[in-house]
């Protein structure tokens, strides 16, 4: 009778509990007063700031500054992510926001989430400045074999189609000197001329950086970086006077927080 | 004692170097052990660095030794002078579970400013612990020794005793270690694979072989070297409140027999202890008597406690427990006086774990534990199996197997007579219809039993290791019902996200508590579907683990359970009530593995 009691104040307070804290009673036993603590706290909200890329990058006489950045707040399943990747040429202080992402992410798969949002895209500097905007749905995980994946699918406020995908490897040196490759690629859907996206694959991008954790947060790295734009997008760029290859030295750091 | 007394007030008595650690200051009134605990935080200087965040009872960490008798009753008024709730924890005493000390299961916690008291009959002895099952807080030094002495004097002859706390110790918040554990994957792993160990593979083992077992692994996105989540990187080892350096004495008269109680109170770390030159004889395992057992090396779990009696033959003897991984130790001495050392042994080369963590059982001991004999053939047989994946580890696991050299082996084969078998070997395993989800980043498909396999990094030990298969209860225990009834959980989890869960599904996520039926015989199995070894730990009842052992199977509280491996316990279902049931790994209980039981 007294279990009974208790079982059905439980129920009642546990429900109460669902809606007041948001914390669930789920597990908890049936002798549980409902205005108890949690014996656990398992659905804590963490997140971080990461750089994955903050970084110098010179081709010849032509410097750049590049960030990738990304950071995200939520549980162990629910988050909301904001990615960022962008470049700036030195010399002329122009340049772009390649995206600036605001998605939402779920893991649906032991090492995947899926994500969709928004992005934008812009570029700054003293040219008269565009932008535009699309829906995304991608995918970021772990693939088999230690690949970092982030891979996104793209539709402009025009209706304009691109897909990308980016790809990281980490070779541990020692437990401090680390060698990341790096591959990304981008394929269009079709001809955007006035952002110089020519339809099909429009490049590959490889690179190499070598850094050194001080600390898990905070490594400092040099390495090299190649981009080889293909087909449309190619010819688009010879015939805006613009390089179709790029070979540069880069120097940068990787931190979170 | 007395001229040793303020050496280092901030150590509880049994600390300190004296003869005999285990004088517990309380009253005792009409047939009640009174002991008043009273929790605060103390600064305190840990390893020469100061320290705001201890937790200390009654100004000491660890906490002082709570002495019981058997039959008597205990009365323990606790007072909280934390600007937040606190709680104790009787680890592994059979109580009334009002008294279990667990908020949100057992009672609303401790409130600051408030005294709770407990006050429970004693009903068993042995040795045992405490600590706070409130947040963190364990972390932080909230632990202590609990020693119950028997009502009748036991058959076990010794002259002096100590008590032995092991445990972990981090300058950091706790919360920030969970953070980065949340947020970092391997944060504190720094042994973890690198390209030159890629090529020592490819030295040993060729090219393909090297490269397959990177695929392997790689393909299942696991590390072999995934051995403790929190390591020496982040821990200062402490025993008795003691790093290395301040070296711990115990001191004896020669000739003396010493009766010494391990309990390993760390939140997160496995400790492998010996006392180099010294046999140990293992007399009881998480407090209940077993048949005594000599051994040269035993690894305890989070949670567990053995006694072991040690005669010494010097004057020094080095008492040395070393983290799993091989990251760090604490020493401390016994010696037979004050401020004498006896040499530090080089800690073992780091290792990785085998085929077996997989859960697929290809080079398991507990295969060959089936026929309960070593054949050749099945040697061979795994030997076969093995090909692929024979690295150094592997090889040598494979060798022990077929020349049988090693002692753990040869004691199956003598103890053959009275070994029964593991019911739950080869049977099939199933893990539901989505492999547990993501909560689970794997799932074990053939797991065994590796009851007499001590763990990993002894694969090429050539010294006497202790193993579950060993402890055999005296005289069995009194329910001798067969189970009517199997509760299966498995121990699953998401090293990337830092998830722990029973059955991919945290204690947040899962439908009200497991049930266990008032006066019902059950057998609980436990399957580990990940990569890390758990010490689970059932509250208010006894675990009595199935080692094949018969009715002598030993009874524990804590069972740490090895990655790949099901292990299974018959339970009486005797205590109603509630009772937390969780991986006593704290930040591992933390993320979500956790569960309540209730006995209805």
């Amino acid at each position: 009778m007294n279990i009974m009691m208790n079982r059905i104040k439980w129920v009642v307070g546990a429900s109460a509990l669902t809606l007041a804290s948001g914390a669930g009673a789920a597990g908890t036993g049936v002798q549980a007063e409902p205005d108890w603590t949690l014996p656990i706290h398992d659905n804590q909200v963490f997140g971080q700031v990461l750089f994955d890329r903050m970084e110098y990058q010179r081709d010849g006489d032509n410097e750049l500054a590049l960030w990738d950045a990304q950071a995200w707040i939520g549980k162990d399943r629910n988050r909301l992510w904001v990615e960022t990747e962008g470049e700036t040429d030195l010399s002329s202080d122009s340049g772009d926001i390649e995206n600036f992402d605001v998605q939402y992410s779920y893991r649906f798969d032991r090492f995947w989430d899926i994500q969709t949002g928004l992005g934008a895209q812009t570029t700054f500097g003293p040219s008269p400045n565009k932008e535009r905007y699309s829906a995304i749905v991608g995918l970021q995980g772990l693939a088999p074999y230690w690949f970092e994946v982030d891979t996104n699918l793209r539709v402009t406020d025009d209706g304009d189609v691109s897909y990308d995908l980016e790809a990281e490897y980490d070779w541990l040196l020692t437990q401090r000197l680390i060698l990341q490759g790096r591959g990304e690629t981008l394929v269009a859907f079709s001809d955007v001329e006035e952002w110089g996206v020519g339809s099909g694959i429009n490049n590959v991008g490889l690179g190499l950086r070598l850094r050194y954790h001080f600390s898990r947060e905070f490594a400092p790295y040099v390495g090299v970086s190649y981009t080889r734009f293909l087909g449309n997008t190619e010819d688009l760029r010879e015939r805006e006077g613009e390089d179709v290859e790029s070979s540069s030295f880069v120097a940068g750091v990787r931190w979170w927080f | 004692m007395g001229l040793l007394a303020g050496f280092d007030s901030l150590l509880p008595a049994y600390a300190r170097g004296q003869l005999d650690n285990t004088n517990a200051f309380h009253t005792v009134r009409n047939g009640a052990d009174i002991y008043d605990l009273t929790v605060a935080r103390t600064p305190l200087k840990i390893g020469g660095r100061v320290s705001e965040q201890p937790i200390t009872i009654n100004g000491t960490l660890p906490a002082p030794l709570v002495r019981l008798k058997q039959g008597r009753e205990a009365i323990l008024r606790v007072t909280n002078t934390l600007p937040e709730a606190t709680s104790i924890h009787w680890h592994g005493l059979i109580l009334p579970f009002q008294m279990d000390g667990v908020p949100g299961v057992s009672f609303p916690g401790i409130m600051p400013g408030e005294t709770f008291e407990y006050r429970f009959p004693v009903e068993q002895h042995g040795t045992y612990w405490y600590h706070s099952h409130t947040g963190l807080q364990e972390q932080l030094g909230h632990y202590g020794p609990i020693i119950i002495d028997p009502a009748e004097p036991e058959s076990v002859a010794y002259d002096r005793e100590y008590v032995v706390v092991l445990s972990d110790w981090t300058f950091d918040s706790p919360e920030d270690v969970f953070r980065k554990l949340k947020v970092a994957e391997g944060y504190y792993n720094y042994n973890q694979r690198t390209v030159g160990d890629f090529f020592k593979d490819v030295e040993t083992m060729g090219w393909d072989a090297a490269w397959n077992k990177a695929g392997m692994w790689g393909k299942m996105r696991m590390s072999p070297r995934d051995i403790l989540d929190v390591t020496g990187s982040e821990y200062t080892y402490l025993m008795n409140g003691s790093p290395s350096a301040s070296n711990w004495t115990g001191l004896f008269r020669p000739g003396e027999k010493i009766r010494l109680r391990f309990i390993n109170a760390s939140a997160m770390t496995f400790f492998d202890v010996r006392i180099p030159g010294l046999p140990m004889t293992v007399i009881s395992a998480d407090g209940q008597p077993v048949q005594p057992v000599e051994t040269d090396e035993f690894r305890i779990g989070v949670a567990e406690t053995y006694d072991v009696i040690v005669q010494p033959t010097g004057t020094a003897h080095t008492v040395f427990a070393q983290s799993q991984d091989r990251s760090g130790y604490v020493r401390g001495t016994l010696a037979t006086r004050k401020g004498m050392e006896a040499p530090v042994p080089p800690m073992y080369p780091r290792t990785e774990r085998g085929m077996a963590a997989m859960g697929m059982g290809a080079m398991s001991m507990g295969a060959m534990g089936k026929d309960g004999d070593m054949n050749m053939d099945s040697g061979m047989d795994m030997g076969g199996k093995m090909e692929m994946m024979s690295g150094s580890n592997d090889k040598a696991h494979g060798q022990m197997m077929m020349n049988g050299a090693d002692s753990g082996m040869n004691k199956m084969s003598s103890d053959k007579a009275t070994m029964n078998e593991v019911p739950t070997a080869g049977r099939p395993i199933s893990h539901g219809p989505d492999n547990h989800g993501p909560g689970a980043a794997m799932v074990a498909s053939s797991p065994q039993s590796r009851l007499d396999d001590p763990g990993v990094g002894f694969e090429t030990a050539n010294h006497r290791v202790l193993t579950y298969s060993q402890l055999q209860s005296i005289e069995g225990w009194p329910d001798k019902r067969p189970a009517e009834r199997e509760v299966e959980l498995h121990l699953t989890g998401n090293m990337e996200r830092y998830m722990w869960s029973f059955d991919g599904k945290k204690f947040s996520e899962v439908d009200g508590p497991v049930k266990f039926y008032h006066g019902e015989r059950l057998r609980l199995i436990l399957v580990n579907d990940s990569m890390m070894d758990h010490p689970i730990h059932l509250h208010g009842m006894w675990m009595e683990l199935e080692t094949g052992a018969g009715e002598y199977r030993p009874r524990k509280h804590t069972i740490s359970v090895k990655p790949g491996e099901r292990v299974s316990a018959l339970i009486t279902a005797d205590a109603p009530g509630d009772w937390a049931f969780h991986c006593h790994l704290l930040y591992h209980m933390d993320a979500g593995m956790f569960r309540v039981v209730s006995v209805v």
